[in-house]
């Protein structure tokens, strides 16, 4: 594995010697790499090379699979958070997650966004919960476009506008990651440039990993991008050098297009 | 070479543009070397096949840049690719002024004229040999994508600039000689400093096929310049 | 459609002779497919249709009751010896009451004291528990005691019946138009035709219904007689109730003749009976009241007494007994199972079960009741407390089945959603998971519900048959309920009971649908929030 490593920002998130096990069949094979803070680290591959999985790694949400097993150490703000003393539940209000199709809850735009504050208890009174859920809505460059109708309900807004209300739904918990499974992989391309500008944005106050089919999305919307081949990491770099002059040949084939 | 592209009509349009600036080398080529011996056998027609070649140059040089500029925008080359498809539209840039000083050379080499200094004709016609072999190498190197070869060029500049530097002097004395011919004999200072230049730019070309291969610039020796009191600075990209 | 493609145009593209061979055939086949739907479901609606007319028009006749209404002077010695505000001792006090209501009648219809047959016919006309109503309005009320009021008290059933013209074919008809009475020697009267014709209409209506056993009643001025005999143009009759006979020309009298099919002693009423019925009809003293004691009265040996309230109390308490129990159990059971529970070899064999269990015969439950909850348990029989246990039993497979179905088409979508946001397990189960399946869970439970409301068999076993003439208000009271009450009144001997069975049925069928129409309302509320 090449890592042409930036040590100048600090890692959020670290990992070593991770494996990830279904049952016999082992997913993911000894990786290691740093995630750095404020910043945008894409996760490339093929179908199937697991970095879908590994993303889930950095939530737990392989936990809430029976038969999946997590090895190895991955560390956030320096602390494990595979340890049995860290709670799924409160890890994953610190780690939000988007995923590919939107999936907005069927209620309300308004209560979409406020629960996850309610259930976290971030809001003591009602005026405070209207709060978060304006900022949020705004940070997600949504609420012009909803403030309106904040009581319709979530399902009603086109693919682009549910897929920002998630993103709201995740930021509303006060996050410090955020994880992103080809969130644009459903969406038209204007709502994807929108997204993209929107993470841009975003990648200023968190810390966003990102997965995502599209090379050229990672090209442009990441700092940091990282090639999975058949669960293995074969390089990881600054994003420019890798998709300039990456070091391993499997990489180079794969962004030319000449397999997977 | 390299495994081919799930899309094949990406490979077959980089193959074209590869096809493209080899042409344009070899057309390249020829032109230097008639060039030269124009000059020695003053054959005014091969002059002016040298001079009518260069039409067909600058044709396909245009050929290679639209082609370079749809690659780019249809494709969206990346890595190795992207290396391939922006050194070529340099390529093409160096191969068609060589074309242009390969016309100049032709051109002079009516001026010159009956000229019966048999060692300074034998001079120009070494140094556009050597010149050609040099251009020869370096489109060697590129068909290859090979970067060693290509780093031998750039070192082999040296030979070239001495061949130069005596041809330079030669020419010098030989203008002196005769005042009266100083008109005619002056052409020869010209096709000499052309020929040097056509070196620069295989050079050039060595540099650009080195980025191709490996993504990294050759580094700049600037030692010569301190080497050299009486000359231009040999590394000059004013051509 | 044949018609838009150009016949002139054989060979175009889309009109090629093969294709248009198959698209003839593609179209028929499609008609004929739709034929048989349309016609399964005008079948469906036939036999919904036949069932539904069947039943209304049998049950209509239950609807309403003849009442006779009485004057009656409130004699303090005779409904209150204990004293006027013994309430309890006036309403337990039949006797008393009958007594006014019989000495009422003996005025209306003299009869000789000692003629003790003819006094119970007379007294038969009104059931002895009939009096029931007045006696708890006079307990009620003891300030009426001592006062002259008008009661009603409901006619016997089979006269009620007959009045309804369902106990035996009848048929009104005038017989003649003058004629002659004269006494014979053994006491019966003669009646001879005036007319040349000797009484052809009552001849040609006793002869169409001359396949059954024909009788008749005849009718001059006030006085009825039976009819014993017909012959040539004179008529053989008895007297039975009315004015003293007037012999001699009858005149301007039009002779009525009431027909029966059935003779005397093929019939539950002699003709005196109905004499003295059609007497009071025509004094107008009996109504045809709305039947609300069927709904209001419970159950009785008489039938026009009789009434579901007990069963409709006892099959509500059963029913709350039933959701109590099997509704929070099935649902949280199959939250469980579907949402926490790993999935290894013994989840697996649960399910199995429960499957099977859904199909087990209902009497099966009715014996685990009668074994567990009456035998090892001691519980009394014929509560709804046990009744209810055992339909919640007998329908909790069907509630786990439902509502598993209805949480496993939650996409996983939801679930994930909520888990990203950091929503523990339970949390994202009972906040997101159970409400988008509520509309599939009610579904079942309601579904579930409605198959308990009709069950008999289990009920049966654990001794719900039991004769309850009280109306229940606790689940540890005796009841019955509606399908049993069904089942029992559909055995009785009385013909009165069937238009009564007949309208039990109908009032189950509403339940139902009550029950299926919260159902909907609730499931549209659901639904239209998402």
């Amino acid at each position: 594995m090449t890592d042409t490593a930036n040590t100048f920002i600090a890692s959020k998130i670290e990992c070593r010697n991770v494996d990830v096990f279904y049952a016999d069949k082992q997913a993911i094979f000894d990786v290691s790499f740093n995630i750095p803070d404020r910043s945008v680290t894409a996760l490339i591959g093929p179908s199937g090379c697991g970095k879908s999985t590994f993303l889930r790694c950095l939530n737990r949400m392989n936990d809430t699979i029976d038969i999946a097993r997590v090895e190895g150490t991955i560390m956030m703000d320096g602390a494990d958070i595979n340890a049995s003393a860290v709670d799924a539940v409160l890890l994953r209000s610190r780690v939000g997650m988007v995923f590919q199709k939107p999936n907005p809850f069927p209620k309300s735009i308004y209560d979409n966004v406020a629960y996850g504050a309610r259930i976290h208890g971030l809001a003591a009174t009602k005026p405070a919960l209207d709060e978060i859920v304006e900022t949020s809505l705004r940070r997600a460059g949504l609420w012009a476009e909803v403030k309106d109708r904040l009581t319709a309900p979530g399902t009603s807004l086109s693919g682009g506008q549910q897929q920002r209300l998630c993103i709201a739904r995740a930021i509303a918990i006060g996050p410090e990651v955020i994880l992103m499974d080809e969130p644009c992989s459903a969406l038209d391309p204007i709502a994807t440039a929108k997204i993209e500008e929107l993470i841009d944005e975003l990648r200023q106050r968190f810390c966003i990993v990102m997965v995502t089919h599209s090379m050229q999305q990672a090209a442009r919307v990441s700092q940091r991008t990282a090639f999975f081949n058949e669960g293995r990491l074969i390089e990881i770099g600054d994003t420019e050098t890798i998709f300039t002059n990456p070091h391993d040949q499997q990489t180079q084939d794969y962004i030319t297009g000449r397999f997977g | 070479m390299m495994q081919q592209h799930i899309v094949s009509a990406f490979t077959s349009e980089l193959e074209q543009l590869s096809a493209n600036l080899l042409r344009m080398g070899g057309l390249a080529e020829a032109m230097i070397k008639d060039a030269g011996r124009a000059v020695v056998s003053r054959d005014a027609e091969l002059a002016q096949s040298v001079i009518d070649r260069d039409h067909e140059m600058d044709r396909l040089e245009q050929a290679c840049e639209r082609e370079a500029v749809r690659i780019l925008a249809l494709r969206q080359p990346m890595a190795s690719d992207l290396r391939n498809v922006i050194g070529s539209i340099k390529l093409a840039d160096a191969l068609e002024r060589i074309g242009d000083l390969a016309r100049n050379i032709a051109v002079r080499s009516i001026a010159v004229g009956d000229s019966d200094n048999r060692a300074a004709l034998r001079g120009v016609e070494r140094m556009g040999q050597a010149v050609s072999r040099q251009l020869q190498v370096a489109l060697d190197a590129y068909a290859r994508r090979d970067a060693v070869a290509a780093l031998a060029v750039v070192h082999q500049d040296d030979d070239i600039d001495s061949h130069y530097n005596a041809l330079l002097r030669a020419m010098l004395v030989y203008m002196v000689e005769d005042p009266e011919q100083l008109d005619t004999r002056s052409n020869f200072l010209f096709i000499v400093k052309n020929l040097e230049r056509i070196g620069d730019h295989c050079t050039n070309i060595a540099k650009v096929v080195h980025f191709i291969a490996t993504g990294q610039p050759v580094a700049n020796d600037y030692s010569k310049i301190s080497a050299a009191p009486n000359k231009d600075a040999p590394n000059n990209e004013d051509a | 459609m044949t018609d838009l493609i150009p016949d002139t145009a054989p060979n175009s593209p889309f009109a090629s002779e093969t294709a248009l061979k198959r698209l003839k055939k593609r179209h028929a086949a499609e008609r004929r497919f739709k034929r048989y739907g349309q016609l399964a479901i005008a079948l469906a609606l036939a036999a919904l249709l036949i069932v539904t007319i069947s039943i209304a028009t049998q049950a209509s006749s239950a609807l309403t009751r003849h009442e006779i209404s009485f004057d009656l002077t409130l004699d303090r010695a005779i409904i209150a010896p204990q004293g006027a505000g013994e309430t309890a001792e006036i309403t337990s006090n039949i006797s008393g009451f009958n007594t006014l209501i019989q000495t009422n009648l003996r005025e209306t219809f003299p009869i000789t004291q000692t003629d003790s047959i003819r006094r119970r016919e007379l007294y038969s006309l009104v059931t002895r528990l009939a009096v029931l109503p007045m006696a708890q309005t006079v307990a009620k009320t003891p300030n009426l005691i001592g006062t002259r009021q008008t009661f009603t008290a409901a006619l016997s059933d089979d006269l009620d019946l007959y009045l309804k013209g369902g106990l035996t074919d009848r048929r009104t008809i005038t017989a003649g138009e003058a004629g002659r009475l004269s006494l014979t020697e053994d006491g019966t009267y003669t009646l001879t035709d005036a007319g040349v014709d000797a009484f052809p209409n009552l001849r040609a209506a006793i002869d169409q219904m001359r396949a059954e056993t024909p009788s008749a009643i005849i009718r001059l001025g006030d006085t009825w007689y039976s009819l014993n005999a017909l012959s040539g143009a004179a008529m053989q009759l008895t007297y039975l109730a009315g004015n003293a006979p007037r012999l001699g020309e009858q005149k301007n009298q039009p002779i009525k003749a009431v027909v029966h099919a059935q003779s005397e002693i093929n019939r539950t009423i002699t003709d005196r009976q109905i004499a003295w019925t059609l007497i009071l009809q025509e004094q107008g003293r009996i109504d045809r009241r709305w039947n609300t004691s069927l709904i209001f009265n419970a159950d009785s040996t008489y039938p026009e007494l009789a009434g579901a309230a007990a069963a409709i109390i006892g099959s509500i308490l059963t029913m709350v007994v039933t959701a109590l129990f099997a509704l929070p159990i099935g649902v949280l059971a199959a939250v469980y199972l579907e949402e926490f529970a790993p999935k290894n070899r013994l989840t697996a064999i649960i399910e199995v079960n429960i499957n099977n269990l859904a199909a087990v015969p209902s009497i099966i439950f009715g014996l685990l009741g009668a074994a567990v909850f009456i035998n090892v348990f001691g519980m009394p029989r014929s509560i709804p407390l046990v009744g209810g246990m055992v339909l919640a039993l007998l329908v909790l497979p069907t509630i786990i089945i439902a509502s598993r179905a209805a949480l496993s088409s939650v996409p996983p979508s939801i679930r994930t959603a909520a888990l990203g946001i950091g929503a523990s397990k339970t949390q994202t189960v009972f906040h997101h998971v159970v409400p988008l399946a509520a509309p599939g869970i009610l579904t079942g439970a309601i579904i579930a519900m409605a198959r308990a409301l009709g069950e008999t068999a289990p009920l049966l076993l654990i001794g719900m048959v039991a004769f309850i003439n009280q109306v229940p208000s606790h689940p540890s009271d005796e009841a019955t309920v509606l399908p049993v009450l069904i089942y029992k009144w559909f055995s009785g001997a009385e013909r009165a009971w069937e238009p009564m069975t007949a309208m039990v049925i109908i009032l189950l069928l509403v339940f139902l649908v009550i029950m299926n129409l919260t159902a909907v309302i609730l499931r549209r509320r659901f639904e239209k929030r998402w």
